[in-house]
């Protein structure tokens, strides 16, 4: 499944790549090289091969680990790439962090309490939240916390292990600015889910045998409208990793999302082909494992 | 239909959404008439300006009225949303189909097929398609609805699957009903409700993803008063007046929250069960 995920990625990566109006040999040696030096490079790097055999040399090396060669700094792409995406990472897991915290018990408030002012003053924060695009709460962010009131700092970027507080007081906002949104589409699933599961049957048969309201939601209801929020949130993991970019662009993360514009607008093309097919990889193996978990914590699904 | 129109209205989603969707729809059609001044026309003497009498909502940093601007841009920003969204929508919808209509093993490889493109983010995809095309609104278009089309090719196909499998529709095949009237009957008025729903809600993506896209520089080009390019723009000049930042926001917000909320209008509105 993976495999087959990564095979269509890799080659929907490479086709584009090849459409783009960029020769590898012209951007190496710049627009005054004479045709002889450009054809002699295209031969050692492969470029003269019929395109199918560029995939099948450009997947074997990747399959052994090999992502190539920036064309841009000279530096293989590969390390580079996984160092930024370590970076992206802790940046995803501290919004989906956050996101848990606030966005289901915002939820099961929404959903226990519906059609009261809780339930109403949930949705409306949640219609606010997808109100906006990732940029302009960015930026209004930084308006707002760094440059009138000066608490946070504006941009930039400190790993944790240089400087513990410092690092952390980097990453509030764009920590704050991924999760808004995620924020609001979560607490409305969860929302939904429970409305639902508490108009079942057994919930009402729970009830009626006398356990207390608490008990029920915690021991049947929970259990139950909780488990679909791993697919959710597994699926929003591409809407992560989109936001992730516009982010890390704004607020200067050196992360994955960062080097593929750099790389996009340089249009150095074994970075663009790594860093996609990366991003590619990271959701269909965070979605595999989302499955794994499902039918790990709901013993009616069995997959083969 | 007036049936249909009263039950979307009792539900404040449905009249709260229609009301901000007609709003932006007849500034999208009336608003360049109406717009007191050139979008573009630069006055050096008034930039910055608060909102006053003379500029209702005052005047960027070239000194243009920010109010004219927004009037004018609702058209390169909704317009070619909702486009982008229909046309993501017809070709998902097409794959979806087919994909139910074939089943076995081409709905399979269909299917995962379109699993390993949603795995590249949306707007990754969009920002290939136009680095590929070339920067432009044309293309940005092009891009959104090639992004779109993945995910609204597994909601078409979901849905289809299981209005097939409904009773009325197995009830109306033992009536002896011919083939077309049950697709056009029994399930085609099923398979476009959650379509419609979904493609509503879409159109606020899709104005999130144009405005990002002219953001990163690789949608609508300056002088255009696209909205994203306008927030992109502002970002420079955001300390001198945060209006020239507030406004666009508000506008790409005010048409965000009026299509989200008329989908979730219509999905009451069709579904009278829940």
């Amino acid at each position: 499944m993976i495999v087959y995920t990564l095979l269509v990625v890799s080659l929907i990566v490479f086709a584009i790549t090849q459409i783009l109006p960029a020769d590898a040999a012209v951007m190496m040696l710049g627009e005054n090289a004479t045709p002889e030096a450009l054809d002699a490079l295209r031969q050692t790097m492969g470029l003269d091969a019929p395109i199918w055999q560029q995939y099948a040399t450009w997947l074997w090396h990747v399959v052994q680990g090999d992502l190539g060669t920036s064309l841009r700094t000279g530096q293989p792409v590969g390390p580079a790439m996984f160092e930024a995406l370590g970076r992206s990472l802790l940046l995803a897991l501290f919004s989906i962090g956050l996101m848990l915290v606030l966005a289901i018990p915002l939820g099961i408030i929404a959903a226990i309490r519906r059609g009261k002012i809780a339930d109403m003053v949930v949705s409306l924060v949640s219609y606010a939240g997808v109100a906006l695009p990732e940029f302009v709460t960015a930026t209004i962010a930084v308006l707002l916390f760094a440059d009138w009131m000066k608490w946070l700092p504006p941009t930039g970027y400190v790993p944790l292990t240089d400087n513990f507080l410092d690092g952390i007081s980097h990453l509030v906002l764009p920590v704050c600015v991924i999760s808004i949104i995620l924020i609001a589409h979560v607490s409305r699933m969860v929302r939904s889910e429970l409305v639902d599961v508490l108009h079942t049957d057994y919930i009402r048969a729970a009830r009626l045998k006398g356990l207390s309201r608490g008990h029920v939601l915690r021991r049947h209801a929970l259990r139950n409208a909780l488990l679909p929020t791993i697919t959710i949130v597994a699926l929003d993991v591409g809407y992560l990793l989109g936001g992730v970019i516009v982010v890390e662009e704004i607020f200067a993360i050196p992360g994955i999302g960062r080097q593929l514009i750099v790389a996009i607008q340089a249009r150095d093309l074994p970075a663009i082909q790594a860093g996609v097919l990366i991003m590619a990889a990271t959701y269909s193996i965070v979605n595999f494992i989302a499955d794994i978990l499902y039918a790990w914590l709901d013993k009616r699904i069995q997959y083969d | 239909m007036t049936e249909f129109i009263k039950r979307l209205l009792k539900t404040p989603q449905g009249a709260i959404g229609t009301f901000l969707v007609v709003l932006v729809l007849a500034i999208v059609v009336f608003g360049p008439m109406v717009a007191p001044y050139d979008p573009e026309k630069l006055s050096p003497l008034a930039r910055y300006k608060g909102p006053s009498m003379m500029y209702w909502l005052g005047t960027d940093q070239y000194g243009r009225d920010i109010f004219s601007r927004l009037l004018i841009g609702a058209r390169a920003t909704v317009v070619m949303a909702v486009l982008a969204t229909i046309a993501g929508t017809l070709i998902g919808a097409l794959i979806g189909t087919a994909s139910a209509f074939l089943g076995g093993r081409a709905d399979e490889l269909i299917m995962r097929t379109i699993d390993a493109v949603m795995s590249i983010p949306s707007l990754l995809f969009a920002l290939l398609v136009v680095n590929l095309l070339g920067s432009s609104t044309v293309n940005a278009l092009v891009a959104v609805a090639i992004a779109f089309a993945p995910g609204m090719a597994r909601i078409t196909r979901s849905v289809a699957l299981s209005v097939r499998k409904q009773d009325y529709v197995n009830a109306a095949i033992a009536r002896g009903e011919s083939s077309a009237y049950i697709i056009r009957r029994e399930m085609l008025p099923n398979v476009i409700a959650p379509i419609i729903v979904e493609m509503t809600i879409r159109v606020s993506f899709a104005v999130m993803l144009f405005a990002t896209l002219s953001f990163l520089g690789l949608g609508a080009q300056p002088p255009a008063a696209e909205w994203g390019l306008m927030v992109s723009e502002a970002r420079r000049y955001m300390h001198l007046s945060a209006g020239i930042l507030i406004w666009p926001s508000v506008a790409i917000a005010i048409v965000a929250v009026g299509f989200n909320l008329l989908g979730d209008g219509l999905r009451d509105a069709l579904n009278p069960r829940t």
